[in-house]
This record gives structure tokens, C-alpha cells and sequence, in this order.
């Protein structure tokens, strides 16, 4: 079992693109039904494999969105980059019915599982929203109190990925209390003019550090950095604060 | 056997004639990097060229300037698979800065701020083969791609124009350097197509 | 904070590195033979675009690992830690 296990994660496997649909204007869920996926947790991601009829090859990693399940199907939330070389294709090309290789899950660090101790805390920057989401999504799945936060930073009201569903989840008992922060254009009679995370919205969107929650932050590099040197600067420990970075890994400029 | 992706194609062009084999266009002038730009003040910069044992050439920016320079168009082809063909920089040609330099040695180490090295042969720097480059299309090379100044050997692979340069090391026998000694060929000729150590 | 946000981190190297390693490379701890920083190996900067993947410590910027995949074969220059440590009872069950 553990041998096999083991291999799962470096063999290429085929996934068939089962659904698909808009979560804004750039981004796209793509819902893959994957052979003899050994199953994941919430924080871990894939990387997506494409190869052209000549043999050109490019991998992508993308986080898994979907909560934890056993009937082989995940969820991953593709962001278009204006550049990039893989993610037009997934978000524009790709239609239900054609096949991808992944391989993964990977990651053991950036995850959370419902055994944990809280409070949690986590924070996304744009697309970053994408493992939290999975971490949100798990905790729903097994009926869990653990108190969640979520400091959701975008550029603009129809950057948000998963609107609905955190909008639903905001208003249920025992919920997930959310928090938007908005860089660029603010929605109408919003109390805060647009700009990035400060100390102030640190303040009035996350857990106070004497609570020690365990922190989860996601974004581009410079979005993840600037966070965590806030979150420390109000008391928390660097060591229960995780990160991951977000960018483009083919070629810039 | 890996699976066909259904009209993907990736960044790449039609095939052109002037690219070495497995080569694609490029109007980008990509960025990689294997660390932080390192933001090196000119006040600090030098170049020298040393046996191992002792410096034979010292140059700071000053005495650097001074030297000859000339104007160059290369194309520039990277293991990476892209190629930007007719790039123009300025600098000053390595037969310039070897010119008084009385060493029986074949093979030479460049070094780069930031602990990067690549090894050349030293019949590949010389005759008009290799410049130290500070200005890339008529102004000032940016810190990105290199500047203050990097090697310019636009006849092999572009991981041998090392960024950020800093020196050279003149030595008898080839060593590889960082990229040379973790699978990369130890020579890099685009036009056999020698990108790593098994070729 | 870095001028050049150029560099991601260590969770982006684990689908490559599970070419190696068995067990998850992301929450392993690593210790700079540098600087003497001990972290878990997600958090060490990441820069991908090269002709390999260089892995630097988020403190002192030494180069703690490269990693090079050239015709399927990797290779893994591990001298930049002093160690790199797992805990051996860590079984992948989900």
C-alpha cells in the first residue's frame, strides 16, 4: 500500500476534463476526473503536464480547490496570465472531454487537516484564494467548528473567485468569517478606500495573535512577503504562519 | 508515452531558418534567473583576471570605461529553447582586456556576483568571440539581464554570458561550473545542439 | 523585503523533487550550512526561471540546493544544507 503510494506521486497520471466553468472573467475551474487519483489534502496542489504533437512539453502547478473526497474527481481553479503559455490554454482551450497528465498531489506543509488545533487564519491575495478555498471546503465537508477566518485581498469586486459559495458560507452558523480587501476599485459605499493590506485591515480581519491561530498565506511573492512581515509585526510567531507563493514559472518578459 | 494535448502549441513560432536546431523566435527578452538581481554599486564594481594563484588584471569602473569599446549585433540562444536574433550592445572585447596577459593557460572560469560561474575554452574568448557588454540597445544594461556589466559569447548557449560578471580565473584543465557540473554541457554549441553533459 | 520579488518558494520544487525524494520535501527541515537557519524547506526562496531549479535560504540568500532535469535524468546538488531532515514516521495517508 505505502509502496504504492509512494509511486503515485511521481508517475503522470490521465485526467479527462469532466466540467468546466467561469469563476470571473480570467478565471476558470476545470473539474477532472483523474485515474487512480490516490486522493489529497486540503493546501496540496498538482502540476498539470501539456505536450504539443511535437513533443514540446510545458508543467504548470495548480492548487487543488476541491475538498478531499474518494470518488476521484478534484477541482483546480486556473487564473489566465496575460503571457503566460499554459494558462490560456486551460482557461480558453480546453473543453470537457479532453484528457491532461497530473501529477501529485504534493505538499505536506501547506495543509491543513481537520484534526489541527485552531484557530485558523487564513489570508489570500487574488489567486491564493485557490488552496485556502480547498481548506474551507474540507472544513464544511466534515461538519467542523474549527474557528476559520479568511482575509480575501483582490484587486477589484469581480476578482472574487467563489463568490456564492463564500457569500453562503458567511451567513451560515458557525461559519467562516470573511473579510475583503480590495487594492485597485472598491465596490459602491465601501467603507475603506482601495489599497493594499495595511496594519489596519491586519487588525480588523484576522485573529488577534494572543489566539496563536496558525496562519496560512497565499498570493504572489511580494503579497505573501509584505503579509507575513505584517502578521509578525502585531505579535504572531513566524513559526505558525505558512506560506506559499503564487507566479508565473515559464519565462517573464 | 506522454499524452498529445489537443491544440497545444506553447509559445513557439513557425520554424525559421537561422535558429540552431530546437530553437524558437523571441521578441521578449526573457529573464532568468537562479537568484536575486544583485544590485552591485559602480564605486565597488571590478573586473579581474587571475592564474588561481595571483591577480594579473584589475579593473574598477573608472579604468574599465577608459578601454576601447565596440558595437556589436548578435543573436542570443538560450538552452531555454528561445532565440532573440539581432540584439545590439556595446563593450569592450575580451582580446582587449587579455591583451597584456602572459598566461599559458587554456581554459578560463568566469565568475559573477552572486556566485554564479560558467568555464569557456580560452581559443572562445579571444579573436573576437567575447565582450563584457554594458549597454544593451544603445542604454545602460538593466540589473535583470545583467548590468553593470556581463560576459557577452554569443556563439555558444546564452548560460555561458554570465550575468553580473566579476572575473575571470585562468586555469590549464576545463572545470565545469554551476550549471556545467549538474547536467548542462560542459561546452554549449547551439548549432550542434549540445545542451547537456550526455550529447 | 527583496527589491526583486523574482523567486517563489519551497512548495513549488515538490512535484520536480518527488523525482528524489519519497517522502514530502515541502515540510521537511533543512539547515543552511551558511548562515546555520534552520527552516522547513517550503519556506526557502524558489527561482524556477533557469536551466534548473536553485533553492536559496530566505535569511541569508546561499544557494541551499540545485536541481537539474535534463532528458529525464535529475540531477541534485545538495551541498548548500547541512542536512535535511524528515520525520521517518510520516506515512502518506489521506
Amino acid at each position: 500500500m505505502e509502496g504504492t503510494a509512494v509511486l503515485g506521486r511521481v508517475t503522470w497520471r490521465t485526467a479527462t476534463v469532466v466540467g468546466r466553468h467561469d469563476e470571473t472573467a480570467t478565471a476558470r475551474t476545470l473539474a477532472l476526473a483523474v485515474h487512480d487519483w490516490p486522493g489529497h489534502v486540503a493546501g496540496q496542489h498538482l502540476d498539470v503536464r501539456l505536450t504539443a504533437a511535437d513533443g514540446y512539453s510545458a508543467v504548470r502547478s495548480y492548487s487543488i480547490a476541491s475538498a478531499p473526497n474518494s470518488d476521484g474527481r478534484i477541482e483546480i481553479t486556473v487564473d489566465r496570465l496575460p503571457n503566460g503559455e499554459v494558462s490560456p490554454y486551460l482557461t480558453q482551450e480546453v473543453m470537457v472531454g479532453d484528457e491532461l497528465e497530473v501529477r501529485g498531489p504534493v505538499g505536506r506543509w501547506f495543509v491543513w487537516i481537520p484534526e489541527q488545533v485552531g484557530p485558523i487564519q487564513l489570508v489570500a491575495g487574488g489567486s491564493g484564494i485557490v488552496p485556502l478555498m480547498a481548506m474551507i471546503r474540507s472544513r464544511a465537508s466534515v461538519g467542523s467548528a474549527t474557528p476559520f477566518r479568511l482575509l480575501y485581498s483582490v484587486r477589484e469586486p469581480g476578482a472574487v473567485f467563489y463568490r456564492d459559495e463564500l457569500q453562503a458560507l458567511s451567513s451560515q452558523g458557525d461559519s467562516v468569517i470573511v473579510t475583503y480587501a480590495y487594492t485597485r476599485v472598491t465596490p459602491k459605499n465601501w467603507p475603506r478606500p482601495a489599497g493594499h493590506i495595511d496594519a489596519e485591515s491586519v487588525a480588523s480581519g484576522t485573529w488577534p495573535s494572543n489566539l496563536r491561530p496558525t496562519s496560512y498565506v497565499c498570493g504572489p511573492t511580494s503579497f505573501v512577503e509584505h503579509t507575513t512581515d505584517l502578521l509578525i509585526a502585531v505579535g504572531h510567531d513566524r513559526e505558525r504562519i505558512r506560506t506559499e507563493r503564487f507566479g508565473a514559472t515559464g519565462e517573464q518578459k | 508515452m506522454a499524452i498529445i494535448s489537443r491544440g497545444f502549441a506553447g509559445r513557439r513560432s513557425a520554424a525559421e531558418d537561422k535558429l540552431p536546431p530546437g530553437q524558437y523566435l523571441t521578441t521578449d527578452f526573457p529573464v532568468l534567473s537562479a537568484g536575486p538581481t544583485p544590485r552591485i554599486s559602480l564605486d565597488r564594481w571590478e573586473f579581474t583576471i587571475d592564474d588561481g594563484s595571483n591577480v594579473l588584471k584589475r579593473w574598477d569602473w573608472n579604468s574599465f570605461r577608459e578601454l576601447p569599446t565596440e558595437n556589436i549585433t548578435v543573436d542570443l540562444h538560450c538552452v531555454t529553447r528561445w532565440s532573440k536574433l539581432g540584439t545590439s550592445w556595446e563593450g569592450v572585447s575580451l582580446d582587449v582586456l587579455l591583451a597584456d596577459v602572459k598566461a599559458d593557460l587554456s581554459y578560463a572560469m568566469f565568475r559573477s556576483y552572486g556566485d554564479y560561474t560558467t568555464n569557456l575554452p580560452m581559443k572562445d574568448v579571444m579573436n573576437k568571440q567575447a565582450w563584457i557588454a554594458f549597454k544593451f540597445d544603445g542604454a545602460d544594461l538593466a540589473p535583470e539581464h545583467g548590468g553593470p556589466a556581463r560576459l557577452l559569447v554569443p556563439h555558444l548557449y546564452l548560460w555561458k554570458s554570465a550575468k553580473w560578471v566579476k572575473g575571470m580565473t585562468l586555469m590549464p584543465h576545463d572545470k565545469p561550473g554551476f550549471w556545467e557540473n549538474l547536467g548542462y554541457h560542459i561546452y554549449g554549441d547551439p548549432w550542434k545542439e549540445q545542451r547537456y553533459s550526455d550529447e | 523585503m527583496n527589491a526583486s520579488m523574482n523567486y517563489l518558494d519551497g512548495n513549488a520544487a515538490a512535484g520536480e523533487l518527488s523525482r528524489i525524494f519519497a517522502g514530502d520535501v515541502t515540510s521537511a527541515e533543512g539547515q543552511c550550512a551558511n548562515c546555520g537557519a534552520n527552516r522547513r524547506f517550503a519556506e526557502a526562496h524558489l527561482y524556477m526561471q533557469c536551466p534548473g531549479l536553485v533553492a536559496r535560504c530566505a535569511l541569508c540568500g546561499h544557494v541551499l540546493l540545485r536541481f537539474t532535469n535534463v532528458r529525464g535524468r535529475v540531477f541534485l546538488d545538495l551541498r548548500g544544507m547541512t542536512y535535511l531532515s524528515v520525520e521517518a514516521a510520516q506515512q502518506e495517508s489521506y
